[in-house]
C-alpha cells in the first residue's frame, strides 16, 4: 500500500474515530444511561452532566498519561536495571555515568546552553521588539527575524554549516578572515568556543519567538506612564530601562523559561553539526549515543535531564496556580 | 524637548540602521542557502555565493582529437578555439569567452599567460590567445591522444536547477517528502480534536479536580520527551506497532497534547460567558455548545496550534529517528538529511543546500501565509 494512501486512510480513521467517539459517547450517555425522560429526568440530567467532562477528557488524559506520565515512572524504573534489562543494579547506571568524562562534559555544556541561549535570545528579542516598536516597516522586519522559527533544527544546522564552512569560498566567516589575510579555521572544532557557535544557531531560531511575545508586552504598557516619564525629562534609555522593563518583567521571565525548556529538549543541532565530537556533547545528544544500545544508560541520562527541568516545572505550576486564583 | 512622545527622536536614524543590520544578519544565512542551491558544485567550491551574480574564474579542460591536424612542411599543425569544446559549451553559451591563462598539464592549468608560447612535452609548441583560438605544432602526429588544453576563463554567472533534479530523482528525497507528509498530517489533525474537547471541559465544565488537571497539563508541558523514548518504544513493540507510522502518529499526538490543551484552554476561557450561558438556558447540550459555538469561535486558536504542531512534526528529527524504522522506505526528510546526505554527500554543498531548502520550503510557505494566526496563538498562550 502506498504511503500516501495509508496516510489518507489514517487521517480518515483517526479523525472520524475521534469525532465518532465524542459524538457516540455523548449520545449513549444522554439517551441510554441517563435518559432525560421519565420521572427521574431532572436527576438524570444532573448525573449525565457529572459524567460528561470525563468523556470529553478521557482521550486526552489517556494519551497524556501514556505518553508523558507513564514514561517518567517507566524510564526511572528502567534506569535502575543494567543493559540487559534483567538485573536490578540500583543506581549503578548513574554512578557509572558520573565516572564518565563525556557525561560530565555534557552536563557542563548543557549548563552553558541553559545560561547562554535563553539569555541571549531574550536579550536580542527585547532589543528588536523595542527598536521595531515605532518603525514604519517594523512589521516586515519582525516577520523576517521571526522566520527561522519555521525552519527545522536540521535545516538551520545545514544553513549554518554553510556560514561556518572551512572553505573561504563557501563559508562567509572564513571569507571574512580571508579578506583580512587570516588562515581559515573550522569554528566548530575550536575547543570550548565551538559550543557557543552551536548555541548561536538556536539563538538565531528563538530570537523571533522572544521578540513577538515581548513586543506584544511592550505594546501593552499604558501610554500614560511613558508620557509622564518623558515630560519629567527622562531620555529614551531611562524610559526603556526604568519604565518599560519593570512593567514587562513577568513576560520576560515567561519567555526566558520557555526557551530554557526548549534548550533542555534540543538534540538536533549538536547531532547534525558535530555529532557530539570536539567537546560539544550535551545531554540529549549524549543520550542518543546509548539509544538502541543500552537502555539502562539511555534512560538514566533522560532522567538526569528530567531532574534538571524539575525546578522549571515546579515554577511553571506555581505560576499557573497563581493565575487561576 | 524634541523627544516628546509622537515626535521623532534624534535616535531615529540609529534605530533604522540597527534594524536594517539585524534583519540582514538574520536573513544572510538563509539567502546563502537559497543561492547555493541553484549553483553547481564547481561554482560553489570556487567562489562564495555572495559573488554568484558576478562572473567567476574557473578552470576548464578542452580536448581536440587529431582529426583536425594538418601537415605543413614537416610539422603537424592543429588550430581551433578552446571554447568550441562541446564539454564546456554549457558554460560558454555563445561559444566565446575571455581566457585569462592556459596550460598543458592538469597540475598547472594556468601556467602560461595568453599570447605566450608554451613548449610541449615531446617537442612542439602551443599558443593560445585571449579569445580562445589556439595553434598547436608538433614534429609528430598528435596521434590518438590528440591535444588537451587546460585553461582558465571568466564564466558568466549561472544558475541551474540541476541540483533539484538530482536531489528529487536520484537521492530519494521525493520519497522522504511524501513520508514527511504522511507523518505530519495525521499527527497534526488528531491531537487538535482531542485537545479541543479536553480544553473545553477544562475551561467551561464544572467538575472536581479540574484545577489539579490544569496544573498537571502545565507541568507536563515541561517533561522532556527524551524520557518517553525507551519505555514507549518497548510498549509499541509489545503492542505490535513497533517502529511504524501509526506509532509515530500516536507519539506526536501524545507529545503535542499539553501545549494544545494549554493554548486552547487559555483561549476558550477568554470567550464571553454570556453566549455559553444563554445557549445553556435555551437547552443546548455541552456537545452542541462545543461544536456549534466554541469551535467556530476558537478558530484562531485552533489554526495557531495547527500551525505549531505542523511545524513541529515536520521539523522533528528525534521522534522520527526513534519511532520510525531506519530504512529508506520510511525516512522523513530531516532524518534523510542528517543521517544520509550529511554522511555520504558531506562535501557536496550544492546537494546539501538543495535538500535543506526542499525540507524548509513547505514550512516557510505555511509560516508566511499563516503568520498572523501563529502570532495570535502564541500571545493567547503566553501573555496575560
Amino acid at each position: 500500500m502506498s504511503p500516501v494512501l495509508q496516510g489518507l486512510i489514517t487521517i480518515f480513521v483517526g479523525v472520524f474515530g475521534c469525532v465518532g467517539y465524542f459524538y457516540a459517547s455523548n449520545v449513549v450517555l444522554d439517551r441510554v444511561i441517563f435518559p432525560a425522560r421519565g420521572p427521574k429526568a431532572g436527576s438524570n440530567i444532573n448525573k449525565a452532566n457529572k459524567v460528561r467532562p470525563w468523556l470529553f477528557l478521557f482521550p486526552a488524559i489517556f494519551a497524556l498519561g501514556l505518553y508523558l506520565v507513564y514514561p517518567v515512572v517507566g524510564s526511572f524504573i528502567r534506569s535502575l536495571y543494567d543493559r540487559s534489562g534483567n538485573n536490578f543494579i540500583w543506581f549503578g547506571n548513574y554512578t557509572d555515568l558520573m565516572a564518565e568524562a563525556e557525561f560530565r562534559q555534557s552536563v557542563f555544556n548543557n549548563f552553558l546552553w541553559i545560561l547562554f541561549v535563553p539569555a541571549m535570545a531574550t536579550f536580542l528579542g527585547l532589543l528588536v521588539a523595542q527598536l521595531t516598536d515605532r518603525l514604519r516597516w517594523g512589521n516586515i522586519a519582525k516577520s523576517l527575524i521571526f522566520m527561522p522559527m519555521a525552519i527545522s533544527f536540521v535545516g538551520a544546522s545545514l544553513i549554518w554549516k554553510f556560514v561556518y564552512a572551512n572553505n573561504p569560498d563557501v563559508g562567509i566567516i572564513n571569507a571574512l578572515r580571508d579578506s583580512f589575510g587570516l588562515s581559515p579555521i573550522d569554528v566548530v572544532q575550536i575547543p570550548f568556543w565551538n559550543n557557543f557557535f552551536l548555541m548561536l544557531i538556536l539563538v538565531w531560531i528563538q530570537t523571533g519567538f522572544a521578540m513577538v511575545i515581548l513586543s506584544a508586552a511592550l505594546r501593552g504598557i499604558p501610554e500614560e506612564t511613558i508620557e509622564a516619564a518623558i515630560i519629567d525629562g527622562a531620555n529614551p534609555f531611562q524610559v526603556f530601562f526604568s519604565i518599560k522593563i519593570p512593567q514587562i518583567m513577568g513576560t520576560i521571565v515567561v519567555v526566558w523559561t520557555t526557551i530554557t525548556i526548549l534548550v533542555l529538549k534540543v538534540f538536533d543541532i549538536v547531532y547534525t553539526m558535530t555529532g557530539g565530537n570536539f567537546g560539544t556533547q550535551i545531554l540529549p545528544s549524549y543520550m542518543m549515543t546509548y539509544m538502541f544500545r543500552d537502555d539502562g544508560r539511555a534512560t538514566a541520562v533522560a532522567f538526569v535531564i528530567m531532574i534538571i527541568v524539575l525546578p522549571v516545572m515546579i515554577w511553571n505550576i506555581m505560576q499557573a496556580r497563581k493565575e487561576m486564583r | 524637548m524634541d523627544n516628546i512622545a509622537g515626535k521623532k527622536s534624534g535616535l531615529s536614524w540609529a534605530v533604522n540602521i540597527t534594524v536594517v543590520l539585524l534583519v540582514l544578519l538574520w536573513l544572510l544565512p538563509t539567502v546563502g542557502l537559497l543561492v547555493s542551491s541553484f549553483r553547481d558544485r564547481d561554482q560553489i567550491s570556487n567562489s562564495g555565493w555572495w559573488t554568484a551574480p558576478l562572473a567567476v574564474e574557473l578552470n576548464f579542460r578542452a580536448r581536440f582529437s587529431s582529426e583536425g591536424e594538418v601537415l605543413q612542411g614537416d610539422t603537424y599543425v592543429m588550430e581551433g578555439n578552446v571554447f568550441d569544446d562541446p564539454e564546456n559549451a554549457a558554460r560558454f553559451p555563445d561559444g566565446s569567452g575571455t581566457l585569462s591563462a592556459y596550460g598543458t598539464r592538469g597540475v598547472a592549468p594556468a601556467e602560461f599567460a595568453p599570447g605566450v608560447t608554451a613548449e610541449q612535452r615531446g617537442g612542439g609548441s602551443l599558443l593560445v590567445e585571449e579569445n580562445g583560438s589556439f595553434r598547436a605544432e608538433s614534429p609528430e602526429s598528435f596521434g590518438r591522444r590528440g591535444q588537451t588544453i587546460y585553461f582558465q576563463a571568466m564564466t558568466p554567472p549561472q544558475f541551474t536547477t540541476a541540483n533539484y533534479t538530482t536531489v528529487m530523482q536520484s537521492d530519494g528525497m521525493d520519497r522522504a517528502f511524501i513520508n514527511t507528509l504522511t507523518v505530519t498530517i495525521p499527527a497534526t489533525v488528531i491531537p487538535i480534536l482531542i485537545a479541543a474537547f479536553a480544553a473545553y471541559a477544562l475551561a467551561w465544565m464544572e467538575f472536581p479536580g479540574r484545577a489539579l488537571l490544569i496544573a498537571a497539563v502545565v507541568g507536563l508541558l515541561v517533561v522532556p520527551l527524551q524520557l518517553a523514548l525507551v519505555p514507549l518504544l518497548k510498549l509499541h513493540t509489545q503492542l505490535g506497532i513497533g517502529q511504524s507510522f501509526v506509532g509515530i502518529w500516536l507519539a506526536h499526538t501524545g507529545f503535542g497534547l499539553p501545549l494544545a490543551i494549554y493554548l486552547l484552554r487559555n483561549y476558550m476561557v477568554g470567550l464571553p460567558r454570556d453566549i455559553i450561558e444563554s445557549a445553556k438556558v435555551d437547552g443546548a447540550t455541552d456537545f452542541q455548545i462545543f461544536t456549534k459555538i466554541i469551535l467556530p469561535l476558537s478558530f484562531p486558536a485552533l489554526a495557531s496550534f495547527a500551525i505549531f504542531q505542523f511545524l513541529w512534526t515536520w521539523n522533528d528529527l528525534l521522534v522520527a529517528k526513534v519511532f520510525l524504522p531506519s530504512g529508506a522506505a520510511s525516512q522523513v526528510m530531516t532524518v534523510k538529511i542528517a543521517d544520509d546526505l550529511l554522511g555520504s554527500r558531506g562535501g557536496d554543498w550544492g546537494i546539501l543546500a538543495t535538500a535543506a531548502f526542499i525540507s524548509i520550503a513547505v514550512p516557510l510557505v505555511v509560516f508566511f501565509t499563516m503568520q498572523r494566526y501563529l502570532v495570535r496563538g502564541l500571545l493567547a498562550g503566553s501573555v496575560k
